[in-house]
């Protein structure tokens, strides 16, 4: 893997009057309960992670699991009461508050559910809104502005008020806003929980095209499995402030680690997450058929070839090697039968 | 006992019941007592006990501690005054340079202050007052006597009134639109014709003066409290303490402090002011979503940027209501400022008030009014009006509001000069119309009310005696045999059964204060005659609100009729019920009723409206009729905010029962108004403010803590 962007160490986030003292106390063991009992709220419990250079990691999580107050603590929107946070080697928590700031400015750029617009403030003033507090002059500014008015597909709006456009509207806005210092890193806080499903789709496929172009280090916020599985380079799945599995999504419908994460991977169609290669036999790479199909194709795509060959079929990398060979009825067995591991 | 089981609570009241007219029973009026001579007075007398306290001498007639309970904070209006003596006088002494005798002079430091104070405030006022009406104090201010006199045309000429009618016109064009524009241009043409301009400007140069600073300062603090828990927590009982105390009392102080006049006035209302701002201004920066603040930080906020660029921006709406507020404190304080000096509309109401000349109080009370709606729907315009978008206007459009003041600026003053060739020898009315050269109904108004005491003289006279002899009395009566243990019992029992320990501890502590202070017998006296309005007032407030409910233009029409109603400083509603009852409590009590309705009225109709539409709506699917919907639904839903309504009208009340003590009443206002002409009067008034306060306080916790309890079992916020 490439550079590391965010480390965390054991990262704890505690609510409650005695929470520091609770938490030293505890020797790292922290038990959710007997805190509640003491009357503290434990909101991330021993969080570790690394987000590399362009990465887009996914935290999924229902309500009340901990992931926004994780993303707070990583933004230092709310101090973490232990453990380390680094950004780029940069021990976050030591940071003084100019540092902050300065990091802020320049690094960081964050999207929110809710959109959080500044209702006084026209879309280009709102995009402006980062650069102007950091010194920019206003024409640079606006200009730079303009062009992510445009990125977002916003241009003819640039002067409406917030409260003259739609929900989907808004969250451009704020994407865009969020993107006006070209950060590095980019927290997305559930950006598309508050719109509607079809909105949500377009919007989804409109921030894909916007990574591939952006390649940005990602931390993304999500209740919805299904945009996870659809963004995520890997996820990290919270309960209770817990982190339960960090992994591909790939491994996380094959492999659940936890009695909680195959409830959510139960329902998820694998034909549409799974690629060839997830599901293909490495080992044997003779007796093929004449079919073949690349190792990166989503299963649903190349199903209904594959189903109609007798033989096994040839799995092929981007060079046509031969890397490996997968039997008709896998795909059978992966899409209707794959619920070994849990029942 | 199965009802006991069934419903506790009425039991538990009964019971308290039980024991308050148990009390009442058991407990004899002592044979001394006689009402009013059971207070503390400060005359000797050598039927009076004597206790010190703190060095001073506090005198009261003994009576059984269960009858009445002894003064024992009869020393704190001395004590008050002491310490207010002693800061202005003796307190820092200090060397100051005294420009006029050339020399150093000592000086208490306090004094120092005030005087400064004072004078910066009257150097404003003058300045404003001048750029209206035209005057030299200002330029004096900067030069001496001496200068002026060697050139004598040096004077401010002052705005003709053309120019101030079209800014004001203007404004409300930009703030509002046509119809406010309209309005505001008739009002000031009515005020200029009709001869109150003087007056008029001079209380405007009031707010203008008193309404910034109280929002610089409300704002600053509201910021510090949201800022800062502490500051909160040291700020919040002030603000409680304020919102119930009467306008009138604050008044005593300032003149100790600052004197008589408009200085003094604009300090004081200051502190009224001042108070509503903070609470709006923390309200506001409360509603803020987290995420906005969170987004701001983000984009690398420093504190001061995410507070001003931010924050306030965000909160705007909720600032400029409060603003709004601020103006209409300020419109009502300059009103019965007059009371200590204050010059302007008031002060000619007030005269007109004490000469018994209707027809004038009536024109001031008209312009008063007609003011204090145009100013409220300035302001409020103003906090409603979203920001628009201007950068692609042309310069003309952008601008046009100031060029069309600007040529309304010359219009006006080729007028007033041509004005000077039209009214040769006699009074430029293109320029201004002075006082009572304006047309002047009030004679046609006093005729009018000559014309009603002639023709119903014998139905009214009835009308008083009846409701004095048969029903003000008795009650009056019952009150003060209350004896001071039994009122007691029963207001913490109240709060206990109400609130637990919490609520019974702060309303013992607010009753201790008033039983313990020497005016006992007068705030039972001001209770009965609250009671009497509120109990009115809600039985009309509820019907009134309900009725205009059934329709929604109706409900619609009255909230207006309310927020017009409201606006009018509490002093006018003196002017009618006078002209109709002349000098009685009827009077006092009707004003009392029509004011108190207001916010009984409002409550109701808004409580009504905010049950949810769902519930209308699974209402009507159940087949119910529109009656079974009003007690099953309505009712029930918005019985909490109508007990928020019943809280407002205690408050409205007590002002206005207060406030009534200037036609004659016995009650604790009178004393207040005696104090306002006492030399020593400072200590008295502020203790006999804060006990009517407290009486608005009891009732305020105890309703309070019962909607909190009741919104939170009907799970409604």
């Amino acid at each position: 893997m490439s550079e590391t962007v965010i480390k965390c160490e054991s990262v704890y986030k505690i609510f409650g009057q005695n929470a520091q003292k609770m938490l030293a106390d505890s020797n790292g063991n922290v038990d959710a309960k007997t805190f509640q009992e003491n009357g503290c709220i434990v909101g991330v419990n021993n969080a570790s992670f690394e987000v590399a250079k362009g990465e887009m990691l996914v935290v999924m999580g229902l309500s009340g699991s901990g992931k926004s107050t994780l993303l707070r603590c990583i933004s230092r929107l709310t101090e973490a009461t232990g453990g380390k946070i680094f950004i780029e080697g940069q021990d976050l928590l030591e940071l003084n508050n100019k540092e902050l700031i300065e990091l802020r400015r320049n690094k960081m750029g964050m999207v929110f559910q809710s959109f959080a617009l500044l209702p006084h403030k026209t879309v280009v003033e709102n995009i402006a809104f980062p650069l102007q507090i950091k010194g920019t002059n206003t024409e640079e500014s606006i200009n730079r502005a303009m062009e992510m008015v445009k990125l977002v597909g916003l241009d003819g709006r640039e002067n409406y008020f917030p409260r003259e456009l739609s929900g989907g509207q808004q969250q451009r806005v704020g994407i865009a806003r969020s993107l006006a210092v070209e950060p590095d890193i980019w927290f997305l806080d559930e950006p598309f929980s508050a719109l509607d499903p079809l909105i949500r789709k377009e919007m989804q496929d409109e921030f894909l095209r916007l990574q591939e172009k952006l390649q940005k280090t990602i931390m993304f916020i999500t209740h919805d499995f299904d945009e996870a599985l659809k963004l995520a380079d890997r996820i990290a799945i919270m309960k209770d402030g817990i982190i339960e599995q960090l992994d591909t999504p790939a491994n996380i419908v094959l492999n659940p680690a936890t009695e909680y994460v195959r409830k959510f991977t139960e329902e998820v169609p694998r034909e549409k997450v799974l690629i060839i290669e997830d599901v293909m036999d490495a080992s044997s790479k003779d007796n093929l058929g004449d079919l073949k199909v690349s190792k990166d194709e989503i299963i649903e795509n190349v199903a209904e070839k594959i189903l109609t060959q007798e033989k096994l079929v040839g799995v092929v990398d981007s060079n046509n090697n031969i890397v490996g060979s997968i039997k008709p009825s896998k795909i059978i067995d992966t899409v209707f039968g794959g619920r070994k591991n849990g029942s | 006992m199965e009802y006991l089981k069934k419903y506790p609570k009425l039991f538990q009241w009964l019971f308290l019941l039980i024991v308050f007219f148990g009390l009442c029973f058991a407990i004899d009026v002592p044979e001394t007592y006689k009402f009013i001579r059971g207070q503390a007075e400060f005359v000797k007398d050598p039927n009076q006990s004597v206790y010190f306290f703190l060095g001073k001498e506090v005198r009261y007639y003994a009576f059984d501690v269960f009858w009445r309970l002894p003064p024992l904070l009869g020393w704190l209006p001395i004590w008050i005054n002491d310490s207010l003596f002693f800061l202005m006088n003796e307190w820092m002494p200090m060397e100051f340079w005294n420009e006029d005798t050339q020399e150093f002079k000592t000086r208490p430091l306090l004094l120092e202050i005030s005087r400064n104070l004072t004078s910066f405030m009257t150097f404003l006022i003058e300045l404003i007052r001048e750029i209206l009406l035209g005057g030299l104090e200002t330029i004096v201010a900067f030069t001496s006597w001496d200068f002026i006199d060697a050139y004598p045309w040096l004077e401010l000429p002052g705005l003709p009134w053309t120019i101030v009618a079209a800014g004001a016109a203007i404004l409300s064009y930009k703030l509002s639109g046509k119809g406010l524009a309209l309005f505001a241009g008739l009002t000031m043409i009515y005020i200029s014709i009709f001869g109150q301009w003087k007056p008029s400007m001079q209380t405007l140069s009031f707010i203008l003066v008193a309404a910034p600073l109280s929002f610089i300062f409300g704002l600053g603090l509201g910021i510090a409290a949201y800022k800062s828990k502490r500051v909160e927590k040291a700020l919040y009982p002030i603000l409680l303490v304020m919102q119930t105390m009467p306008q009138y009392a604050v008044l005593v102080p300032a003149l100790v402090l600052f004197g008589v006049g408009d200085h003094a006035a604009v300090i004081i209302t200051m502190v009224v002011a001042v108070p509503p701002m903070i609470l709006l201004t923390i309200l506001g920066l409360r509603a803020i979503p987290p995420e906005v603040i969170e987004a701001g930080r983000m984009s690398g906020c420093t504190n001061w940027q995410l507070m001003f660029k931010v924050l306030i921006p965000t909160a705007r709406r909720d600032i400029l209501i409060g603003v709004n507020q601020v103006i209409m404190v300020c419109f009502s304080m300059a009103v019965i400022s007059a009371f200590i000096g204050a010059k302007g509309l008031g002060f000619n109401l007030l005269l007109a008030l004490n000469q018994l000349n209707i027809g004038l109080a009536l024109e001031a009370g008209l312009c008063i009014s007609l003011i204090a709606i145009l100013l409220d729907k300035m302001s409020l315009a103003w906090a409603n009006k979203q920001t628009d978008y201007f950068g692609n206007l042309t310069f003309f459009q952008r601008n046009k509001n100031v060029i069309f003041f600007a040529a309304s600026f010359v219009i006006g003053i080729i007028l007033a000069y041509v004005g000077t060739f039209i009214f040769k020898g006699s009074f430029n009315y293109l320029f201004e119309i002075p006082h009572n050269k304006g047309i002047s109904t009030a004679d046609f108004w006093n005729k009018g009310v000559d014309w009603i005491f002639d023709t119903f003289f014998v139905y009214i006279k009835a009308f008083n005696t009846w409701l004095i002899q048969d029903v003000l009395q008795p009650m009056r009566a019952l009150y003060l045999r209350m004896p001071a243990v039994a009122t007691l019992v029963l207001a913490v029992g109240a709060g206990y059964l109400i609130g637990g320990i919490r609520s019974a501890l702060v309303v013992a502590a607010l009753t201790l204060f008033i039983a313990l202070s020497p005016w006992w017998d007068r705030a039972l006296v001001t209770l009965y005659m609250a009671t009497f309005g509120v109990v009115i007032s809600c039985l009309i407030g509820f019907t009134v609100g309900t009725l205009c409910f059934q329709n929604k233009k109706s409900a619609a029409f009255m909230l207006g009729v309310c927020d017009i109603f409201q606006t009018f400083p509490s002093f006018v509603y003196l002017i009618p019920v006078m002209m109709l009852f002349g000098i009685t409590d009827t009077s006092v009590l009707i004003a009392v009723i029509v004011y108190a309705t207001i916010p009984a009225t409002r409550y109701t109709i808004e409580g009504l409206r905010s049950v949810p539409v769902g519930l209308h709506e699974a209402a009507t699917m159940s087949g119910v009729n529109k009656f079974q919907r009003l007690t099953k639904i309505e009712f029930p839903l918005a019985f909490p905010h109508m007990m928020l309504g019943l809280n407002q009208t205690i408050v409205f009340a007590l002002f206005m029962v207060i406030i009534g003590a200037f036609i004659g009443t016995e009650d604790l206002g009178q004393y207040i108004l005696k104090a306002l002409s006492d030399k020593n009067g400072a200590g008295i008034g502020l203790t006999l403010g804060i006990c009517v306060a407290f009486i608005g306080l009891i009732f305020d916790n105890l309703i309070r803590t019962w909607v909190g309890k009741r919104k939170k079992h009907l799970g409604i916020d």
